[in-house]
């Protein structure tokens, strides 16, 4: 049985088209990583499957359950976190668990380990009597982490689940999506691509209301992503290395550029002409270089070049 | 326990913490407590104005029924205010707010959900006018007499009633409503339709406002029953809880 099964899903808000006939598969036990640039329709398709909004058209299932006819069945065994979660402001975080626990009928002292434990596990056992209205965004992104797991669910949504934590807390929480991959499927919307690559096991990305790319994350990076160069230059070159940047824009085998601080990274339609014609352009700009590689291909990469391109599969 | 349950205990938990609770039944118990207290002053407070005594003496020594006339005018016209402060954002906000996304992907059907905000704040004021009420009844019989406990108890249900109905058309505005600030409007205009219509003397005996008028004679002996108004009032609680309902049903969230 597939977790989530979506097909020709479409949404329209008056003149905006968000959803234009979507279809992917995610498997059961896949850590879905679902990409895509801002207003691809990721948040839309999330809400359709979990219930909050309607399709105007297309199906969907989630475990095996029509997501139009079977909501309240669907809810008992997912957990939702929102991209940004708000609650109760004068509960705390341990009344607010309990009063989830209470709304999936866990009985009292389930209830209660169950809450101690996911305090625990996202870190919030020293906080857990504090008001959520004195909380940081971090805080209450990882208490929405907790009231998602509540009822261990088979299939996990997470919208963004790491945009409002610091660099600790995102790794624990990576730890913790790591962990839960045994139990449960989840998809995971998200614009930090590196989270991608460490976690995700499958990746599909959207654009413009369609899938552009579905396939496991290994694949995907040997089937798209042209092998990129990096060469940084010495410190105070910055100028003209940025000036050469903007020129190998116009090189024919230069499918993107970036420049990030001192260096550029540059992914190659033709490695062979890059590697003949990529240095000596260097040197003909009269940089001083500090560095020059063929790194491995990244996620990032695979994105800005589907993504950027508009490709639809 | 029912979901239900579940939901109402959330939702007095908020009243409690709010202090929505204490608010109500203080600003309840203030005019419970001071309405049979300026009617009997108010024959005093008159002789204070310049020729106070002479409008003085052309005032009937005050009364029971002014008492109760004073109770039932302050305390309804208070509680409708209250009614709409109270239960405008009770589900606008949550949508606002994206707290009712959070719960509603929860397995909780939107009925329950309505259905315990409805109760909770049924309860608060039916605890808000109770109290006023009993603080009312005790200084009605120290400055007057005694009145009939059945036919008090009678009088604040009355009273109740037409608090719930305008606690049901807020409601059913809070639902239908994106904003806080809309469905406010969208309430104001109830009332105010109400307010109207209840001018027009073919309709007023069959309106809630005419519970008032039922209730202040029935405290002090009075017979004259308003049972279509009593119809009326029920119909409209219901009609408005379900239109709420249907409404917030259908809605998407976000």
């Amino acid at each position: 049985m597939t977790a989530i099964r979506v097909e020709g899903l479409r949404k329209r808000f008056g003149q905006v088209q968000a959803l234009d006939g979507l279809t992917f598969t995610v498997q059961q036990g896949a850590v879905f990583g679902f990409l895509g640039p801002n207003g691809a329709g990721k948040t839309t398709t999330i809400r359709i499957l979990t219930g909050l909004a309607r399709p105007s058209g297309g199906r969907a299932w989630v475990l095996g359950m029509d997501v139009s006819t079977a909501r309240r069945e669907i809810a008992r065994r997912i957990g939702y976190l929102p991209e940004e979660p708000v609650f109760y402001p004068w509960m705390t975080a341990r009344e607010l668990l309990d009063h989830v626990g209470r709304m999936f009928g866990l009985p009292g002292r389930e209830r209660r380990a169950r809450v101690n434990e996911l305090l625990d596990q996202v870190g919030l056992s020293q906080v857990g009597g504090r008001r959520i209205g004195a909380f940081s965004r971090g805080m209450r992104q990882r208490l929405g982490i907790a009231q998602a797991l509540i009822n261990r669910p088979a299939l996990l949504f997470l919208d963004e689940p790491m945009s409002a934590l610091d660099p600790a807390g995102r790794r624990e929480v990576l730890e913790l999506l790591d962990r839960l991959r045994a139990d449960c499927s989840i998809l995971m919307s998200t614009h930090v691509l590196s989270d991608v690559e460490r976690v995700c096991d499958t990746v599909g990305i959207i654009a413009r209301g369609r899938m552009v790319i579905e396939a496991p994350r290994e694949e995907l990076l040997a089937r798209y992503a042209a092998p990129a160069f990096e060469i940084e230059g010495e410190p105070g070159n910055e100028g003209a290395l940025a000036a050469w940047a903007e020129g190998l824009r116009n090189a024919r085998w230069a499918m993107h550029v970036a420049v990030v601080g001192t260096a550029v990274r540059v992914v190659a339609s033709d490695v062979a002409a890059a590697k003949r014609e990529l240095l000596p352009s260097a040197v003909a700009a009269g940089l001083t270089l500090a560095r020059y590689e063929i790194a491995r291909p990244s996620l990032e990469d695979v994105f800005l070049q589907l993504v950027g391109a508009g490709e639809v599969a | 326990m029912s979901i239900f349950l579940v939901m109402l205990r959330k939702e007095l938990l908020a009243q409690w913490r709010s202090y929505r609770l204490l608010v109500v039944v203080v600003v309840l118990l203030i005019f419970g407590l001071t309405s049979p207290l300026v009617a009997r002053l108010t024959p005093e407070l008159l002789k204070l104005l310049p020729e106070g005594e002479t409008i003085a003496g052309l005032v009937p020594p005050p009364t029971t029924a002014d008492a109760v006339a004073q109770y039932v005018k302050n305390v309804s016209q208070f509680g409708v205010i209250l009614a709409l402060l109270m239960t405008v954002g009770a589900v606008a906000q949550e949508k606002e707010r994206g707290t009712a996304a959070l719960t509603l992907v929860k397995p909780v059907p939107r009925l329950a959900f309505l259905g315990a905000k409805f109760a909770a704040l049924g309860l608060t004021f039916a605890i808000g006018i109770a109290v006023a009420g009993l603080a009312a009844y005790y200084y009605t019989w120290i400055l007057f007499d005694a009145l009939d406990a059945w036919r008090w108890a009678a009088l604040n249900g009355l009273m109740l009633l037409f608090v719930l109905v305008y606690v049901a058309l807020t409601l059913f505005c809070s639902a239908a409503s994106r904003s806080q600030v809309l469905a406010g409007g969208l309430a104001i205009g109830w009332a105010i339709l109400l307010s109207a219509l209840g001018a027009i003397p073919a309709l007023r005996e069959h309106l809630p406002g005419q519970l008032l008028s039922w209730a202040a004679e029935l405290a002090v002996g009075g017979s004259e029953a308003a049972w279509s108004a009593l119809a009326v009032s029920c119909g409209l609680v219901v009609a408005a809880f379900v239109g709420a309902w249907g409404i917030f049903a259908r809605q998407e969230l976000w």
